[in-house]
């Protein structure tokens, strides 16, 4: 069980899980014996669904494909191909125009990973906190529109369904208040400068800690202590400071 | 007005202060003298740091950043009690790459391309400043498209996207792999 488990969390998708079957197969991305490596997606799924792993929705998508292509190779052709060419309707065309497109930039992610080994290399002379800077450059804070409180409401809506409904035993454990909330927003904001909806929701536990969130964040909006933004329409939203006046920053 | 043997040393401290890299027009708005001489002076302090120093000028991001030698990094990664950031994940580089090669891209493009849903990747790229948002493609829902940044090419180490090898260069590759494989099935 524990050996599926560790072999499995190196496939990030489907396509991953394909060209690995392809490699320890030994056979060809253009001629895939579509019936082997189909059983033995599927034997895999079968093993990802009972360690209940999220990511198997994904993975479903691709069985249904590979079943299909299995289908219709099985069936008899209706012309009878002459010349030893490959018939153009092979089915399984796409799929290894899919592999072949995702294989390139596996090795163009591969470079990547090249890259940033050597750039683990060398020192910048100011080392900002984080290597990767929140706050400057390209500034975040102004993308997308300032939204309304109705998607914020929306979006804590949207969120609410997320939280399992029978945690009443944490809600009695723990008592969350209203300034406790708004001081952790603050201070995330301090360190973050920016902060996600969505991010700090996944941290939620419970239904009524939810709600007095969600009050704290409609009281730092009336204090102008926090501004939210909307990344497009019913898009993600954020959570940042009102911009402080410019400092002379630059040079 | 500068002497011209104070422009090499103004360019040195601005090299010297700036956190992000510096661009020729960057410097050009402090001292007025020319792009062709600007770069003649970068030329020249590249060639006096490799010679008694150890930090270098690397031109990334379209501009001019001071770094160390590479060599010295075992002792600074001491210093920092091996402080750098982690590594970005599988899942993040793969995303990059396609954004990368195909900006201005959309998010369902690019789940059709990993066959993964890439909600959670984007949004962690967006926060780390290493994708944006370029505007809406004119197409039915109108989706958000996004490319990489600037921090993208300073992570990377690029200076530009152009230096990016060419896609079907990986596909030469894979055919070569591919061939391998064949070959040792005949064997």
């Amino acid at each position: 069980m524990n050996d599926y488990k560790v072999r499995l969390k190196i496939f990030e998708g489907p396509l991953d899980l394909l060209l690995y079957l392809i490699k320890k197969n030994e056979v060809s991305i253009y001629d895939i014996p579509i019936a082997d490596i189909t059983n033995q997606y599927l034997e895999y799924l079968k093993v990802m669904q009972d360690l209940d792993l999220d990511i198997v929705g994904d993975f479903l998508v691709m069985a249904a494909t590979l079943l299909f292509i299995k289908s219709r190779m099985l069936l008899p052709q209706e012309d009878v191909v002459l010349d030893d060419e490959i018939p153009d309707d092979d089915p399984r065309e796409e799929l290894i125009n899919r592999l072949m497109e995702y294989k390139k930039f596996k090795e163009a992610a591969g470079l990547l990973r090249d890259k940033e080994e050597e750039g683990s290399e060398i020192f910048k002379r100011f080392l900002p906190k984080s290597d990767i800077d929140l706050t400057k450059g390209e500034d975040v804070s102004r993308e997308g529109f300032e939204a309304s409180i109705f998607d914020l409401i929306a979006a804590f809506t949207d969120a609410l369904k997320n939280i399992p409904k029978d945690d009443f035993k944490v809600v009695l454990d723990e008592e969350h208040t209203v300034e406790e909330k708004m001081e952790f927003v603050i201070s995330l904001l301090d360190r973050k400068g920016v902060i996600y909806f969505n991010n700090v929701w996944a941290r939620i536990r419970s239904r009524i800690e939810a709600v007095v969130f969600f009050l704290a964040l409609l009281e730092l909006i009336r204090l102008k202590k926090i501004m939210i933004r909307q990344i497009g329409l019913f898009g993600e939203i954020k959570i940042f400071k009102p911009l402080p006046t410019l400092s002379s920053n630059g040079r | 007005m500068e002497d011209r043997t104070q422009i090499k040393s103004i360019i040195e401290a601005l090299l010297f202060v700036a956190d992000k890299p510096l661009s020729v027009e960057q410097i050009k708005a402090v001292i007025e003298v020319d792009k062709t001489e600007i770069k003649s002076n970068i030329d020249e302090l590249k060639r006096e740091y490799e010679e008694k120093h150890s930090f270098r000028i690397r031109e990334v991001a379209g501009g001019f950043q001071l770094v160390t030698d590479p060599i010295y990094a075992p002792w600074l990664r001491k210093f920092f009690q091996g402080g750098r950031k982690g590594k970005l994940s599988k899942a993040a580089l793969e995303t990059l790459a396609i954004v990368s090669y195909k900006q201005p891209i959309t998010k369902p493009e690019i789940t059709q391309i990993r066959g993964v849903d890439v909600d959670g990747v984007m949004r962690k790229l967006l926060e780390k400043g290493l994708v944006k948002i370029t505007g809406r493609k004119d197409v039915i829902g109108k989706p958000l498209m996004y490319a990489t940044t600037k921090m993208f090419l300073e992570y990377f180490g690029l200076n530009s996207l152009e230096e990016l090898p060419d896609l079907d260069e990986f596909v030469k590759m894979e055919q070569e792999n591919d061939e391998d494989t064949r070959d040792q099935k005949e064997d």
